[in-house]
């Protein structure tokens, strides 16, 4: 026992509103760790994911196929029209019920899709709808006779696009993606309401058995979002920096 | 087979049309190895289009475009051979702004020839010399000149050692006091014995250099010779007209 | 010998057949395929999509009234405190004072960072729930914490917006008021914010969307609105889990309708309005 968990411990018996139990009990502290390393993984494999269904989405809106472009535009605005968490229940309770399962003892049925799948699932489109046009302004950006300089050296369209069209159009659309990936990291928090164990869920049902935790509880949540949040800006800000170009983009 | 006594570009009866629009009504010239030829002409003449078909980045509906014996608009071709042997510098440079000059120059010889990269770099600082821009290997497009970046354009074309280089009103977007510098690159580009076709404003220039010029208006050629002569004695009165104009 | 050699035939056959019958599916019959893959699927339970949509019909215009037009009034009283607020935040942003524009940029980060349903926890649990003046108990009811809740950060976010489209009116018309003579307050209200509130017409809208599409957040904490009176709606039927889908279909469809023509009327005003910069 060290002197700072004594003083909370103390604090917590003074003063009944005050009780930073995660402070100096192992257990609540566990929990609020497993809610955050939860809410990074989550957080990781929705950016991914919605970077790569966001791109995949913006080559197809290119597509020469009108049944893609219509499938993808369809997609883009059910997505960035409806409410993320209505989007989430439904995932989760509608299509949900049809998920097939699978029994490993013979006795419980274990869905192969978790809440915690539904929920990368769901937030993954989300922002994947806002990323495909993020990723599509971006490549409208590049100009077309920078594109046909490379054509007239001869490089293939491949090359075309690997060297020159992605590198400008990711310089382009970077602060927008940035601000779209900020939002979806926050976002994960709403998977609280199909019962994903992430950080808020963690808080609260923290607070619900220890009700004298919530005010240092809810601190907590507010800073530890914010420096999340403000770490992601950070890295994103210094990405834009690095790759700024003398006389291209802001 | 091509030898290089026949024309190293031949263009007979060219036509091109965007819809209704007629550019190119029947255009055909031939340019022989180590030629300079510039074309003039007033302004949506077809000048650029004529010199887009010659490394395809314009199609054509009539008439045959060979280089070096080969037609351009064999719909079999890959282009991107031809455009290995044929260079072109564009009016707006179109560098790749988020490369610096020296890997603008050496990004397609190493990506599309596929030549080793310290060969490639050795050549890329010598072309850059050649053209006057030692010391500016690290700058960005951004940080340079419309005249510094239009010499890092033409040395971009030449580092795939091209067998003629296309110019289309390469000095069109740059300050008077700039133009002098890239057309001295052109000059000895040149006198070096490149081929090159240029569509161009600069009439002095075209008159120095030139060793034909032809003179297009509406989709045709007008008027074609030696810049003595079509600059001194004009036949045709658009000639005569749209140089009393210019010059 | 440097010869220009055809490498293949650009292939000319690709399915064409094929594809140009894809292309002329039309929309709404890709609409009704991805309706009916579902609605397939729980046919096979023991209510059938009728019986599903009969309920749904049965409770649909209390839905409605009740849940839906009480999240519209959420997002417009939200939005109203949010852009007042916002307004005043982004009139610090641009404040000559350091120590102002610090306090403005402070909270607006911190209010942008934080996910709203966390800020929502934070107003609806901190607050009482009521409160004592003159000595008069006054109910301070759940969802008037939910407006205020929501409005934080769509006030944080409208600065952002006021402090960008005051800043992309050129100086040289501060300059050119200043010569006239005009106070630095004269020259914001008169001459600076007419020209650039058509600016702000279009992200303000799209942040109304986004808002709007917040308002259910509130149902977590229990305010009675659209996704609450649709889950008691389903208890009240004897949760099955055949109604789901229609249910929360539903729900979606609400707010699509409701939003789409925002985001669509958005993107006319930003086309709008750019090109007369």
């Amino acid at each position: 026992m060290n002197v700072l968990s004594d003083y909370f411990r103390d604090l917590a018996e003074r003063s009944p509103r005050w009780d930073f139990v995660w402070l100096y009990d192992g257990s609540a502290t566990d929990r609020i760790l497993s809610g955050l390393w939860v809410t990074i993984q989550l957080s990781v494999i929705c950016v991914i994911a919605s970077l790569v269904i966001g791109f995949a989405g913006s080559m197809l809106q290119t597509s020469r196929y009108r049944i893609a472009r219509l499938f993808v535009s369809g997609y883009l605005q059910i997505f960035r029209n409806t409410p993320p968490l209505v989007q989430l229940l439904f995932f989760y309770f509608a299509l949900g019920q049809f998920t097939p399962s699978y029994s490993p003892d013979g006795w419980t049925q274990i869905p192969l899709i978790s809440n915690v799948g539904w929920a990368a699932i769901s937030l993954s489109l989300f922002g994947a709808a806002f990323n495909v046009e993020i990723f599509r302004s971006g490549l409208e950006a590049v100009p077309n006779s920078t594109t046909e300089a490379a054509d007239a050296l001869g490089m293939s369209r491949w090359l075309i696009f690997s060297e020159i069209q992605f590198p400008l159009a990711l310089r382009v659309c970077l602060p927008a993606l940035s601000s779209n990936l900020i939002n979806l990291v926050k976002t994960t928090s709403q998977a609280f309401a199909i019962a994903v164990p992430e950080l808020l869920y963690q808080s609260a049902s923290l607070w619900n058995d220890h009700p004298a935790t919530q005010n240092p509880t809810m601190l907590l949540l507010l800073v530890v979002y914010v420096g999340l949040v403000g770490i992601l800006s950070l890295g994103l800000r210094l990405l834009e920096r690095r790759m700024r170009v003398p006389g291209y983009g802001g | 087979m091509w030898s290089p006594t026949q024309p190293i570009v031949a263009m007979k009866d060219v036509k091109k049309s965007y819809g209704d629009f007629d550019v190119l009504k029947g255009i055909s010239m031939d340019i022989m190895k180590g030629e300079v030829v510039c074309i003039i002409g007033p302004s949506g003449s077809g000048k650029s289009t004529l010199i887009r078909c010659i490394n395809a980045l314009n199609d054509i509906q009539h008439g045959s475009i060979t280089v070096e014996g080969q037609e351009v608009h064999d719909p079999g071709l890959d282009k991107r051979i031809l455009r290995r042997k044929v260079g072109m510098v564009f009016q707006q440079y179109n560098l790749f702004p988020h490369k610096t000059a020296l890997q603008n120059i050496m990004m397609a010889p190493v990506k599309v020839l596929k030549e080793p990269r310290a060969e490639v770099e050795e050549r890329a600082r010598a072309l850059l010399k050649k053209v006057r821009l030692e010391g500016k290997e690290n700058s960005y497009p951004g940080e340079l000149s419309g005249g510094q970046q239009q010499r890092v354009a033409i040395a971009r074309s030449l580092a795939m050692r091209p067998d003629i280089m296309l110019f289309d009103e390469v000095t069109a977007a740059l300050d008077p006091e700039t133009v002098k510098e890239v057309l001295v690159t052109i000059k000895e580009l040149a006198a070096d014995g490149m081929t090159c076709i240029l569509v161009t404003h600069e009439m002095g220039f075209a008159k120095e250099v030139a060793d034909k010029v032809y003179f297009t208006d509406r989709g045709l050629i007008v008027e074609e010779g030696h810049p003595s002569e079509i600059f001194t004695n004009p036949k045709d009165p658009r000639t005569k007209a749209f140089l009393s104009q210019i010059l | 010998m440097a010869v220009l050699l055809p490498l293949r035939a650009a292939p000319q056959m690709d399915g064409f057949s094929l594809t140009s019958w894809l292309a002329n599916i039309k929309w709404w019959q890709i609409g009704l395929l991805l309706l009916i893959w579902p609605v397939h699927a729980f046919a096979q339970g023991a209510v059938t999509v009728n019986d599903a949509l009969a309920v749904l019909y049965k409770w649909a215009p209390f839905l409605v009234l009740n849940g839906f037009l009480f999240n519209v009034l959420i997002s417009v009283l939200s939005m109203a405190l949010g852009t007042g607020l916002g307004v005043l935040v982004g009139l610090t942003l641009i404040s000559k004072w350091y120590a102002l524009r610090l306090i403005g940029n402070t909270g607006t980060a911190f209010f942008r960072n934080a996910p709203w349903l966390v800020l929502l926890f934070v107003v609806l649990l901190a607050f009482p729930f009521e409160f004592t003046i003159f000595g008069m108990r006054v109910p301070f009811p759940g969802w008037i914490k939910a407006v205020i809740g929501l409005s934080l950060p769509v006030a944080a976010n409208i600065a952002i917006v006021v402090r960008g489209a005051i800043q992309s009116v050129p100086s040289a018309q501060w300059e050119a008021a200043e010569s006239l003579s005009f106070t630095r307050i004269q020259t914001l209200w008169q001459i600076i914010i007419p020209q650039c509130i058509k600016r702000m017409i279009p992200p303000w809208m799209n942040w109304y969307a986004i808002l709007t599409m917040a308002t259910p957040l509130c149902s977590i904490l229990g305010t009675e609105e659209m996704v609450t009176l649709t889950r008691q709606a389903m208890e009240a039927e004897g949760n099955k889990p055949e109604f789901l889908m229609p249910f929360y279909g539903f729900v979606l469809v609400l707010f699509f309708l409701y939003c789409y023509p925002i985001a669509k009327l958005t993107v006319r005003l930003e086309r709008k309005f750019a090109v007369k910069l």
